[in-house]
């Protein structure tokens, strides 16, 4: 695993074309994940990160489409593939996706392990018989006793619900999983229980993941790499210690000292003022300027991405050398 | 041995409201089967037994998982459910009591401060009530009526209790509500639509529609886990501040400790309908008694990436039965570890519900663990 870039994201533009105007939900979003590597994405509701996922896996729903970028996956752009040759080469067998709210994800009237063998089936031309004996395993290693199988979803819980969508992902053995705010809805005890899941097949299958989420705590349980998106841009990426330890970027610093936090001093809680920006009409410049403390004449104008040290990008005027 | 002190709700000068074993059962449908074989009706036993004293300009905490019943509790003492059984006692302004006569009706004084029996008041008269206990919702997407302007929204509570005789009078009182708020200038948001609003500023028009009768007595529930992270501080501050400028109590409902923590200064946590653990905030956070709590603790993560490298162990086994078929003895008995290391006290905590005993001044557990030593 030295380092060997498993996917490379270079200025992604996704667009929503509705009727009041283009939506710029991914905005030339550039970022790499390395084969093992965790890579959380943090931002508030509406920020572009589900899109991003959604992006990457090709399932953009109209009216949204990706208008410019490449995405490499194994060294190949994957945006250059047919619908047909994504679907069978890299959807679910090179890319698998937890959707949020698995709740609603699972089809209600069939049992789960028929969904599950539904996506083996198909992928692999196997019998139904053939595709089970992978349903039980499958169940096993995301901790469900395999007779779950023939449980129809409203007969699981919130959690186990969630562990057979994660077992779903699992079904074609991809190198990538995107986990789509995959404990939202859940229990604090049944996230705990979610994450150390993902944490340990992660560990054992040495897949790589990318998590989304807006909250940062989730974040900093399991991810190698963070990236901050905020208005459909990444505006910093780093590893978990540079983003959690040393913040550069000022809504990540806001972001940080807004989290409630249960153990140590009880410390006064920071808000940002305002609120993001329509993304329909992005404000010229660095976005999060309207809401920044530290604005100043620069800000009109959009901000580079600096490395600041080694493996740590800011995209603010703050921190660029002149 | 000392002698263990069991908690009792015992009002004093300072009470503002106690409840005392309430319960809130919702019957479950039968089927056709079930009435003609005389089955007997069962229940959901969403607060079952419940009993706490909040004190003048508290912020009480009620927290727990989906389904441990805080919130039916929350809605249960404001009368939005019909409680099943047990007191809540409230300490009325002298002007309630008077508004009630007025409508022939004398409520039942229960202590010697003067509190009154709310459970037991006729669900016609309760329009008295509203104008001193209120709720916040959850949800500002969902509680807002999408088709009326903010300006309708913050009127119908005052057009319903007729205050402000006049429309005149009317904007104005709701022109202060915005203020108040902070929802300036006000003349910009009165005539939007919720649609026009953010979820932080929606929020804050669910808070200004609570206080704008003016009461003192406010159920928040989970105010802020709807809304975005960063925006959420913002909320709680401004709560914070109109508690202190308009002598507001709160009972606070949230799932998150770690939000709790910043707000409330008593906390109760609850399990399957009733409280297992109960004290003062910093003490039932830093100091869990309860394996309940300890777990609960436990998940929640934190922050920090140097918790990376290892599993979060939460000493929990299972999940959360259904609250018809409510374990016996220690509701939390199937899913507790400190019984599997403490085996000896599998008599009492399969068989006999463990009371609220006191294990430090003010800090109350109900669990067998510390009631038989």
């Amino acid at each position: 695993m030295a380092n060997e870039v498993l996917l490379d994201v270079r200025n992604l533009k996704t667009y929503f074309y509705t009727t009041k105007g283009v939506v710029k939900a991914v905005d030339n979003v550039s970022v790499k994940l390395n084969k093992g590597e965790v890579l959380g994405l943090a931002g508030e509701s509406g920020c572009g990160k589900s899109t991003l996922a959604y992006s990457i896996i090709r399932l953009v729903p109209p009216p949204g489409r990706i208008v410019s970028g490449e995405i490499y996956f194994n060294g190949e752009n994957i945006l250059k593939y047919s619908d047909e040759e994504f679907r069978r080469k890299i959807r679910w067998k090179g890319i698998s996706m937890v959707f949020q709210g698995a709740m609603n994800a699972l089809n209600p009237v069939y049992t789960v392990g028929d969904q599950i063998a539904e996506v083996i089936m198909l992928h692999e031309g196997l019998t139904k018989k053939e595709a089970y004996t992978r349903v039980y395993k499958l169940l096993a290693l995301v901790g469900i006793d395999p007779r779950r199988a023939y449980s129809y979803p409203h007969e699981l819980s919130g959690g186990m619900k969630q562990r057979v969508m994660i077992a779903m992902a699992l079904a074609l053995n991809p190198p990538l999983v995107i986990a789509d705010e995959p404990t939202t809805a859940l229990d604090v005890v049944v996230q705990a229980q979610i994450m150390n899941l993902l944490k340990r097949l992660q560990r054992e299958l040495k897949i790589s993941i990318i998590l989304i989420t807006h909250d940062l705590s989730l974040i900093a349980e399991i991810a190698d790499k963070v990236a901050i998106m905020y208005a459909g841009k990444i505006v910093e990426y780093g590893t978990a210690e540079q983003i959690f330890y040393n913040p550069k970027h000022p809504y990540t610093q806001g972001l940080l000292s807004s989290i409630p936090r249960l153990r140590g001093e009880l410390k006064k809680l920071e808000w940002i003022p305002g609120v993001p920006p329509d993304l329909i009409k992005p404000p010229p410049g660095c976005r999060f300027a309207p809401r920044c403390k530290f604005r100043f004449e620069k800000c009109d104008s959009e901000p580079p991405v600096t490395e600041i040290e080694p493996g740590h990008y800011v995209a603010c005027w703050l921190h660029v050398k002149s | 041995m000392s002698e263990l002190k069991v908690f009792e709700p015992t009002p004093d000068q300072d009470t503002i409201l106690y409840v005392k074993d309430l319960r809130t059962w919702f019957p479950v449908r039968r089927s056709l089967t079930d009435i003609i074989m005389r089955r007997p009706r069962r229940y959901v036993r969403a607060v079952d037994g419940v009993s706490f004293t909040i004190k003048f300009g508290d912020v009480f905490g009620l927290a727990g998982e989906s389904g441990c019943g805080k919130t039916t509790t929350g809605k249960t003492i404001l009368r939005l459910y019909e409680p099943t059984g047990g007191l809540i006692a409230y300490r009325p302004r002298e002007i309630l009591i008077e508004q009630f006569k007025e409508k022939g009706y004398e409520p039942k004084v229960v202590d010697q401060y003067g509190s009154i029996d709310i459970g037991k008041i006729p669900a016609k008269l309760l329009k008295p009530l509203r104008r001193e206990m209120q709720m916040i919702f959850q949800d500002p997407y969902g509680s807002l009526n999408p088709r009326i302007t903010i300006y309708e929204i913050l009127e119908e509570p005052l057009l319903i209790h007729k205050i402000g005789s006049t429309r005149e009078e009317r904007y104005d009182i709701i022109a202060k509500a915005l203020e108040t708020v902070k929802l300036t200038p006000p003349e910009d948001f009165m005539f939007r639509y919720p649609h026009m609003l953010s979820g932080g500023q929606r929020q804050r028009v669910v808070i200004a529609r609570a206080l704008i009768l003016n009461p003192r007595f406010i159920v928040a529930d989970e105010p802020v886990s709807m809304l975005d992270v960063s925006i959420r501080a913002e909320i709680l501050e401004l709560m914070m501040e109109l508690k202190k400028k308009m002598n507001l109590t709160y009972i606070f409902i949230s799932h998150d400790l770690a939000v709790s923590r910043y707000i409330t200064n008593k906390l109760a946590i609850m399990y399957l309908g009733k409280i297992v653990e109960m004290g003062e905030t910093g003490r039932v956070i830093e100091n869990p008694f309860h394996p309940y709590t300890k777990a609960l603790i436990e998940a929640i993560p934190e922050p920090d990436p140097k918790n990376r490298a290892k599993l979060r162990q939460v000493p929990i086994k299972g999940e959360v039965p259904s609250a018809i078929n409510i374990p016996p003895g220690c509701r939390f008995n199937p899913r507790c570890v400190a019984l599997d290391s403490n085996p000896n006290l599998k008599p009492y905590c399969t068989r006999k519900e463990p009371p609220l005993i006191e294990v430090e001044p003010g800090h109350y557990v109900a669990c067998w663990l510390y009631a038989k030593k």
